[in-house]
């Protein structure tokens, strides 16, 4: 039987022709190149990293403290001393809106890191232990039809004031997102037939989710978390705006919003400038998981 | 009698599907119904049918990609169905697999070189760095490709190009058996033909023997020794090539084979054009599972279902025609 083969025709047979050489492609290179192809990553990461330095930087920047009362200089506008005015018991706005961004920026990533590892676990066992998957997405369903606000002013009545507790909150309420996401991606990846092949070509469990599983979860994960990043900020503005958040022996965008809006039709700067740092900085984690999410996709046309 | 490198007896497989809210209601898939046959070493089996016929399921069944629902699966005279995952892994190494899609066969974050090292270094069959880096170079050159594709990404190869990086893959594991899933189902006709004299020439030169899961008989009959006839979950007809495309001996090989091509145009054939559409394999047919679509069926054929059994020429045929005086038999005219 073995011999009944037909030989292979010489006409039939067709070399293999790979070229040695590609023709050459002018690619820039170094960081004006990666500015060039990725202008939204770019500008994205700029901003954030303004952003991050008036957090870091923030005694440094020609402040006073942030809580110094002065009642003899109440609701002044801006001016040379003080460039953001005051607010309604002589805080310096300007002051007040620096060390604000460390809140917003703590929080923001805080939630960020801690919505993705929480995710990625819950989604990681909700993609492979079957049995697990309905009991757990049941409750994940159940916990994404509370808006995320009302969740998190929900947490907060439970406990005390502080940013801690704002990070834990806002993490509960953004975490079955990434679950989710987490979860479908698993599902579609351990039906991709590389992952057959390495079971046949004999990677063990753990190793399929590390090497084959893990790797092509972190591009869409980490657009997500960019994502959360921003929506995160909101939620901690929001929640410190009708009192739920951060102290108001702490400055953060929201509270000195919310310390603003009783003057808000006659000192609209108090409201006007942390407003404005809030937006950008959201706008800045958009941009960048926005670039982010154009260049993690292959199917996406790269420019050259 | 030495034992064939693989004997599949009775091998079924069955899956559930769920319907219903709160996944109460169901039904069974009989996708894989009791399928035998062998392979010995060195020898190609072709598997054909049309899709959803279970040809696929068959060739993950041997790879123990899933458990199978009865029936036994032998690999050099041990059973390896039943093994556990830890037992299995000696057993993994000398069953490789070639899927169809060269693109979704290969992790897009791994490296070629990386790829073509984890079933070498899961099998310890490198001992150094050294030894690994040269077996990586010498697989490149076997499937025919340069060496510096070890160090480039899966995209930046074309689609034929996948298929021999593939192909590699599984050669990395120094396997007895290949399983190759429509392995050049998915490639162009220039390409077709590459990989195929590849797989072909592959075989000759390292004694592989090879499952040929396709449904492109032309192919077929090019790259095997026997070919298996897949109809709703079981074979219905299973031959030495030459003898099943001179003389079919089961009336759905017979309406397959009318249906290749003929390379010359004009060329008058007679095509046996088979009415109605596949049963489901959820509800197959009672009797002979093809009686619903059988030109020549009759009584018995809607009552008994035809086991596989030996008829002239070397032939395994499940067909009732088969017992009829020879006058009477449609198919016994073509021997």
């Amino acid at each position: 039987m073995l011999g009944s083969a037909v030989p292979v025709p010489a006409d039939v047979a067709v070399e293999p022709a790979m070229p040695d050489v590609l023709p050459p492609i002018k690619v820039r290179r170094g960081l004006a190149g990666f500015v060039y192809r990725h202008p939204t990553i770019a500008f994205g990461a700029a901003l954030l990293i303004a952003m991050l330095s008036i957090a870091v930087l923030a005694p440094y920047l020609g402040t006073v403290d942030p809580t110094a009362l002065s009642p003899a200089k109440r609701t002044r506008a801006p001016s040379a001393e003080f460039w953001f005015g005051t607010d309604m018991f002589g805080r310096d706005v300007y002051s007040r809106v620096m060390y604000g961004a460390r809140v917003s920026l703590t929080v923001g990533f805080s939630v960020a890191i801690l919505a993705s590892l929480a995710g990625l676990a819950v989604g990681l066992i909700s993609g492979f232990v079957r049995w697990a998957d309905g009991i757990i997405m049941r409750i994940m369903d159940g916990m994404m039809s509370i808006p995320p606000i009302l969740l998190a002013v929900a947490l907060m009545a439970l406990t005390r004031a502080s940013v801690t507790n704002v990070v834990t909150a806002i993490t509960i309420a953004e975490f079955p997102r990434v679950a989710r996401l987490v979860r479908g991606v698993v599902l579609s990846l351990r039906e991709q037939p590389y992952v057959d092949a390495a079971v046949a070509a004999g990677t063990r469990g753990p190793m399929i989710i590390l090497r084959h599983i893990l790797p092509n979860t972190l591009a869409p994960m980490t657009v997500q978390a960019t994502y959360i990043c921003a929506s995160a900020m909101i939620v901690e503005a929001i929640l410190s705006f009708i009192g739920a958040g951060t102290p108001p022996s702490v400055p953060s965008w929201g509270n000195i919003m919310a310390e603003g809006r009783a003057l808000w039709q006659v000192k609209p700067f108090i409201v006007f400038f942390p407003a404005v740092f809030l937006s950008l900085t959201v706008l800045a984690v958009n941009l960048l998981g926005d670039g982010l999410r154009d260049m993690l996709d292959p199917r996406m046309a790269k420019r050259l | 009698m030495k034992s064939p490198l693989l004997e599949v007896t009775d091998l079924k497989k069955h899956f559930f599907v769920h319907s219903g809210a709160l996944g109460t209601g169901g039904a069974t898939v009989y996708a894989v119904d009791g399928v035998s046959f062998t392979i010995d070493r060195a020898e190609t089996l072709a598997l054909v049918g049309e899709s959803g016929c279970g040809k696929s399921t068959v060739g993950r069944c041997i790879l123990r990609l899933f458990d199978i629902t009865s029936g036994q699966v032998m690999l050099d005279g041990k059973r390896i169905d039943e093994l556990s995952a830890g037992a299995l892994r000696p057993f993994r190494r000398r069953v490789q697999v070639v899927f169809q899609d060269p693109f979704s066969s290969l992790n897009p974050r791994m490296r070629v070189r990386d790829i073509l090292a984890e079933p070498i270094r899961n099998f310890r069959l490198a001992t150094s760095r050294a030894e690994l880096a040269a077996r990586v170079d010498r697989l490149l050159e076997v499937v025919r490709l340069p060496r510096d594709a070890a160090k480039r990404w899966p995209h930046e190869f074309s689609g034929g190009q996948r298929q021999r990086i593939g192909i590699a893959r599984a050669l990395a594991a120094e396997p007895d058996l290949i399983v190759c899933d429509e392995a050049v189902s998915a490639l162009d006709v220039s390409v077709k033909a590459q990989i195929v004299n590849l797989l072909y020439d592959l075989q000759q030169e390292l004694g592989l023997a090879m499952l040929f899961i396709s449904h492109d008989l032309a192919i077929v009959e090019h790259m095997t020794h026997r070919v298996a006839v897949m109809y709703l979950g079981k074979i219905v007809e299973l031959a030495p090539k030459r003898a099943l495309f001179a003389a079919p001996k089961h009336p759905y090989t017979q309406a397959l084979l009318s249906a290749v091509p003929v390379p010359e145009p004009g060329a008058a054939r007679q095509r046996i054009i088979l009415k109605g559409d596949v049963p489901s394999p959820i509800n197959p047919p009672k009797g002979c599972r093809f009686h619903t679509r059988c030109p020549y069926a009759f009584e018995r054929c809607r009552a008994e279902e035809p086991a596989l059994r030996a008829t002239a020429g070397g032939h395994l045929s499940a067909c009732h025609l088969h017992d009829l005086p020879a006058a009477q038999n449609p198919l016994a005219a073509a021997a």
